[in-house]
């Protein structure tokens, strides 16, 4: 088992695999989030549909159940990582320019890491665990109100404000990770390697953007 | 010039060390780094103190034995470059230079900015060979291999081993030096025989001697007085993935 789980190259698999599946998850999430610019009328209905059927669907069920084991891995693993890094290196130089050689946030995934999570901690307790065990008002057609509950969070200026920055965050977490995440999987031809450059590009600030853009629209505009 | 230094003193690997203060004058700007700390070094005999400690060889760029860390970088300011062919004329008249050994737990101080590389040596012995008779030299032209390949292996080939790719490291990591290896051999013939077994015992070895984890952040291939590309990295992961993978 430890040829799995113990070796500096397959923890990074690991990381790579969950990674990417957060990835995949994050285009999944958007696209449905796309809902909420709808006009009024017809984003309330059909985003509260939408999200009852994602709770009812078994496929769906099963795809959140490696989400939360993604999520928790990822976050294992990273501090797994961390600690050994650690101890590589455990003598600092007085004098420390090292960082002149490479890109900040490629240096700090840790801490734009720590931000995302502590981002995911709240976006869970406002809306998925008020979906899922509280109590939401229903709307015209029997489905819990989520929407509402949406419209109302993103009215806050704080709360949007943290949101985009926080999505600041993620997209540079997303630029190197995803280039990272190819790099450790073992992809070495220069010319798949530009691709996989300028797909992370598009990639990293197409999903930053567009979530950032819901609750700006929500806000300014509902 | 007039230069002032502090470097890290350390009388052996069980001393705590310290950075001290000197200073030196006449310092010739053509000079070159290590000639810097020769001069500074005839003097402190001259005083009767202790000479510092460095490693150095060849003084022409190929050897890889030189390597502080000069001003918070690998081998100082410039890219790509080894330590003795750096010149005073890349600092300021009345500067203040710090100089470091390179810091890794794999590579621990032996006495000021010596420290001790064998766990290079060690990664190297647990696969990075080829197992052939050795006898007469054989006819070069019996095993064709084309010309891009054969350069390619030889940009891989061409790491000497300094550590710079280790100390620039946010990480420690060794992922450079040990992916140079695998892929200067695994590009050929003679080398492609022993690749799953030479990729999972020297990544094993890595490992085992305390370097870190890869992040991907490049700096390695910045400092590297080689230009070893990181993506020897990338094909380290690739065949290390498929040796796991397909091994027996």
């Amino acid at each position: 088992m430890g040829q799995w789980t113990q070796k500096t190259l397959t923890r990074k698999n690991w990381m790579a695999f969950t990674g990417l599946f957060l990835c995949f998850f994050l285009i999944i999430h958007l696209l449905g989030n796309l809902q909420l610019l709808l006009p009024d009328e017809q984003a309330h209905l059909q985003f509260n549909a939408y999200s009852h059927l994602l709770s009812g669907n078994i496929i769906i069920k099963i795809i959140s159940w490696v989400l939360y084991a993604s999520i928790i891995a990822h976050v294992v693993y990273a501090v797994i990582i961390m600690l050994t890094n650690k101890r590589a290196g455990d003598v600092k130089y007085h004098y420390d320019r090292r960082g002149e050689v490479s890109k900040w946030y490629t240096r700090n995934m840790g801490l734009l890491g720590t931000i995302i999570f502590i981002f995911l901690v709240i976006h869970f307790r406002d809306f998925w665990y008020v979906y899922k065990f509280g109590s939401l008002p229903l709307d015209a057609r029997g489905n819990k109100d989520l929407y509402t509950l949406v419209v109302a969070v993103y009215s806050e200026t704080w709360y949007v404000l943290v949101y985009v920055l926080c999505m600041v965050a993620l997209c540079y977490h997303l630029l190197h990770g995803f280039f990272s995440a190819a790099r450790t999987l073992g992809v070495y031809h220069p010319r798949y390697v530009q691709w996989i450059r300028v797909i992370g590009w598009i990639y990293s600030v197409g999903i930053c953007a567009g979530f950032a853009l819901i609750p700006i629209y929500v806000h300014f505009l509902k | 010039m007039h230069i002032r230094l502090k470097i890290w003193r350390q009388e052996n690997s069980q001393d705590t060390g310290k950075m001290q203060d000197y200073e030196l004058a006449d310092v010739n700007p053509d000079m070159s780094f290590l000639e810097m700390l020769d001069m500074l070094n005839e003097q402190l005999l001259e005083q009767g103190q202790r000479a510092i400690e460095f490693d150095h060889d060849c003084r022409e760029g190929i050897c890889g034995q030189c390597g502080v860390m000069i001003n918070g970088r690998a081998h100082g300011p410039l890219k790509n470059t080894t330590t003795c062919q750096l010149h005073m004329r890349s600092f300021r008249e009345g500067e203040t230079i710090y100089i470091e050994p390179f810091r890794a737990t794999a590579f621990p101080v032996k006495c000021d900015l010596k420290i001790d590389r064998t766990a290079f040596d060690r990664v190297i012995q647990a696969g990075g060979y080829i197992s052939v008779n050795t006898g007469q030299a054989p006819e070069a032209n019996s095993i064709p291999i084309g010309h891009p390949v054969a350069e390619a292996a030889f940009d891989a080939a061409a790491c000497i081993g300094c550590g710079a790719c280790v100390a620039v490291c946010k990480n420690s990591s060794a992922a450079l030096f040990t992916s140079a290896k695998i892929t200067h051999l695994v590009l050929l013939p003679q080398g492609a025989v022993e690749a799953q077994q030479r990729v999972r015992h020297m990544v094993d070895q890595m490992d085992a001697e305390g370097f870190g984890h890869c992040s991907n952040t490049e700096a390695c291939e910045a400092e590297c007085p080689q230009q070893i590309s990181v993506l020897h990295i990338a094909r380290m992961n690739w065949e290390y993935n498929k040796a796991q993978l397909l091994k027996k």
